[in-house]
């Protein structure tokens, strides 16, 4: 696997005790997102979540790194497997279970569940089920950003499977062509549903084709976390100097189904078990502990911590309220002034 | 009647069997492929993963992956080659997941495929067939949910079908096939799991015709794919309240066989339109006005319309039940044509269902 893991000289040098709390907190990051889909398993066999659930556990380092990456002022667009982008993004769990649940204090106010969450405050913008569909709508944000002169970056997440629809090689034509400050995530998990990279792109090296189109691309080591966070930070700092969009491709692996209504038949089990052993949330906290900065008990408070958000997540959406019926018209056309007499 | 297998060659009478609408699609895709040649099945995810509603499971074992032929995530571009392979003699089955995705390839469907033969003053039919599922009831949320097979209707030059019985599932394909033009076939989501007996002596099916599902003289319902059981269900509901529904479905959405439709309100003189998509600009609205045009003085009350309110399906369980057509607002509807607007059970009605007659709050 070709990685770039070229150190970013740029960055500034940080001090020891700096850098290790930044390690722990990548950790916590990857390990919250594991942790509350976990959580989502159960409560979906629980049957208090419903309909399509994608789970992200495999391909946390990509969401939490590429997120050191921004800033609050950035704008993040997600697909349907957005639970770790969300996360990342600092979406509270609690808004994001209570939209699993259908509760009218989640995120989308229970009408969009897992596939769609959205907090516009936190400039995250879904959420998109329809594959490649937030790529326009990406390429969008980043033109506006640029026709007022803000310094911001949009961030664009999407698959392996999206470099195939006309969507994506539209939006890259165009960002390239206008020169539009944005950061294209490809997160190649090798599957497009049920079918493998090479059964569904004629050239499987995803970073070369974008390259095609004139933007600076690297491929990436989806599975290391400071692999992500280098090359995330090299490109967002070229975006936001000006030079046109940028491309990484990802390369990760999602350790689960596509879907919980997934069986999962095309793939072997040998090759998931050989990903596994590159897991990016235990890979980082191995390391952390041959560094000695990781303790046992550490990790334990860690662990309690965290499960402790997410045990707080399931009870406050369990106990919110339904949005009443009498509602179900609402944000359907945005309230106008009542109108004069 | 229950046959655990069926011997073909069995001379005596064929019994009924135990199938599902899944396996009877299947069988349906197996027949076509194994008579036909030129047929083959592509689509996202129809061959190593089984289909992604496991329609195709097991047909890329048998028929290898030329002929049931995983595509990229390219609806435009695999449907456009649908239509290219059909011009070019081929008989292909196209899948698309969702009426939803449908839209990356609506330009090949309605300025290609509907518009072919036309253009070319007759010269290039477009034998080619396109599934897709449709509808909600799952909590899919909106991009998942929606029931567009109406407007698609609204395109000359194609042929729409909603299997709606195991019958239709088994047996709409193979005419659909030899439609010299394209057709689409909707199938409800929420119908695949269905399970019954399929009748030893069903098919072929007659793809220019509604069907009567269950004769009435009071009030004629009159639905297509996943809302029909909604419908027979609202019409034994009704009997029990002695009113006789009679349930049509349509199973073809166009052309629509007005025949059957009028044949059935000229003898109950009242109806009602079931109808999972949006109110507005819906199949519900073009068969009422028909139903206007043609049969005003046939009818004994307005035409009803039971429709999904006008929003993006929702995700939460209450409010997506809430936004579809139910039994309870058929039943309704039903009694409203008949005079007797205050059934116990559908009190609520208008509570329930604010939205159903008017739009949004502009
Ligand atoms: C336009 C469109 N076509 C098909 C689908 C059904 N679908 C949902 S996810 C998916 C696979 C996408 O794969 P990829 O882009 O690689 O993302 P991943 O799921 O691997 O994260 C498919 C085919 C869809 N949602 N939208």
């Amino acid at each position: 696997m070709s990685t770039t893991r070229t150190r970013c000289a740029s960055r500034p040098a940080t001090r020891p005790n700096r850098q290790a709390a930044h390690r722990m907190a990548l950790l916590k990051s990857m390990l919250r997102v594991r942790r509350f889909e976990e959580r989502c398993v159960e409560m979906y066999s629980a049957a208090r979540i419903r309909g399509f659930m994608h789970l992200y556990i495999g391909e946390e380092a990509v969401a939490v790194g590429v997120n050191e990456a921004l800033t609050a002022d950035d704008a993040v667009v997600s697909t349907y497997r957005e639970h770790g982008h969300a996360l990342a993004r600092g979406v509270p769990a609690e808004a994001i279970m209570a939209e699993m649940f259908g509760k009218v204090t989640g995120c989308s106010r229970g009408r969009g569940g897992s596939m769609h969450l959205f907090d516009v405050g936190r400039r995250f913008y879904g959420g998109n089920a329809i594959v490649g569909g937030g790529l326009p709508l990406a390429a969008g944000l980043a033109l506006a950003d640029r026709m007022t002169g803000q310094g911001r970056v949009t961030c664009c997440f999407f698959g392996d499977g999206a470099f195939a629809e006309g969507e994506f090689h539209e939006t890259a034509n165009l960002a390239a062509l206008w020169g539009l400050p944005l950061l294209l995530v490809c997160e190649n998990n090798l599957y497009a549903m049920g079918t493998a990279l090479a059964r569904h792109q004629a050239q499987t090296d995803l970073a070369l084709r974008a390259a095609g189109y004139g933007m600076v691309s690297w491929a990436v080591d989806g599975m290391d976390v400071f692999a992500v966070e280098d090359a995330a930070r090299r490109a967002a700092e070229g975006v936001r100097a000006g030079t046109g969009p940028h491309f990484l491709e990802m390369r990760t692996y999602r350790f689960r189904a596509h879907s919980m209504y997934d069986s999962d038949r095309y793939r072997d089990k040998a090759e998931i078990e050989q990903w596994k052993e590159r897991d990016p949330v235990e890979g980082l906290a191995r390391r952390l502990r041959e560094a000695k900065e990781l303790t046992d008990k550490a990790r334990s408070v860690l662990e309690d911590r965290l499960a402790a958000e997410i045990d707080g997540a399931v009870a406050a959406a369990e106990q919110a309220a339904e949005e009443p019926v009498e509602d179900l018209l609402k944000y359907v056309t945005s309230p106008v002034e009542a109108s004069p007499p | 009647m229950t046959a655990t297998h069926t011997r073909t060659s069995t001379p005596t009478a064929p019994s009924d069997r135990k199938t599902t609408y899944r396996e009877a699609m299947r069988e349906a895709l197996r027949e076509a492929l194994g008579t036909d040649e030129r047929v083959f099945l592509m689509g996202e995810d129809v061959g190593r993963y089984g289909g992604c509603f496991g329609v195709s499971l097991g047909l890329l074992e048998e028929f290898g992956p030329e002929r049931i032929r995983d595509a990229p995530l390219s609806e435009s571009a695999f449907v456009g080659a649908g239509i290219g392979a059909a011009l070019a003699g081929m008989r292909p089955i196209v899948e698309i997941m969702t009426v939803n995705f449908s839209l990356l390839a609506l330009d090949q469907i309605l300025n290609n495929a509907a518009t072919l033969l036309h253009m070319s003053g007759g010269q290039l039919p477009v034998p080619i067939v396109i599934r897709m599922t449709t509808g909600a009831g799952r909590q899919l949320a909106a991009q998942h949910s929606h029931s567009l097979e109406g407007w698609y209707a609204h395109i000359p030059g194609l042929r729409v079908l909603a299997p709606a019985t195991l019958t239709d599932a088994r047996y709409m394909l193979a005419p659909a096939l030899a439609d010299p033009d394209p057709v689409l076939i909707f199938e409800h989501g929420s119908l695949y799991n269905a399970s019954g007996e399929l009748p030893a002596d069903a098919g072929p099916v007659d793809i220019d015709h509604a069907a009567v599902r269950r004769a009435g003289t009071d009030v004629s319902l009159i639905t297509y794919g996943g809302s029909l059981p909604k419908a027979l269900a609202a019409a034994d509901d009704l009997a029990g309240g002695g009113i006789s529904a009679e349930v049509v479905d349509l199973r073809t959405l166009r052309p629509l066989d007005d025949a059957t439709i009028g044949g059935s309100v000229a003898r109950t003189h009242r109806a009602v339109v079931v109808d999972e998509g949006w109110r507005t600009g819906s199949l519900a609205a073009e068969i009422s006005a028909r139903l206007t045009e043609q049969h005003f003085y046939d009818l004994d009350a307005p035409v009803e319309r039971v429709c999904s309110a006008e929003v993006p399906i929702p995700y939460a369980r209450r409010l997506e039940e809430a936004a579809l057509p139910q039994v309870h607002g058929i039943v309704a509807a039903a009694r409203r044509t008949v005079g007797d607007p205050v059934p116990a059970s559908g009190a609520d009605e208008t509570k329930r269902q604010p939205v159903n007659r008017e739009g949004g709050p502009r």
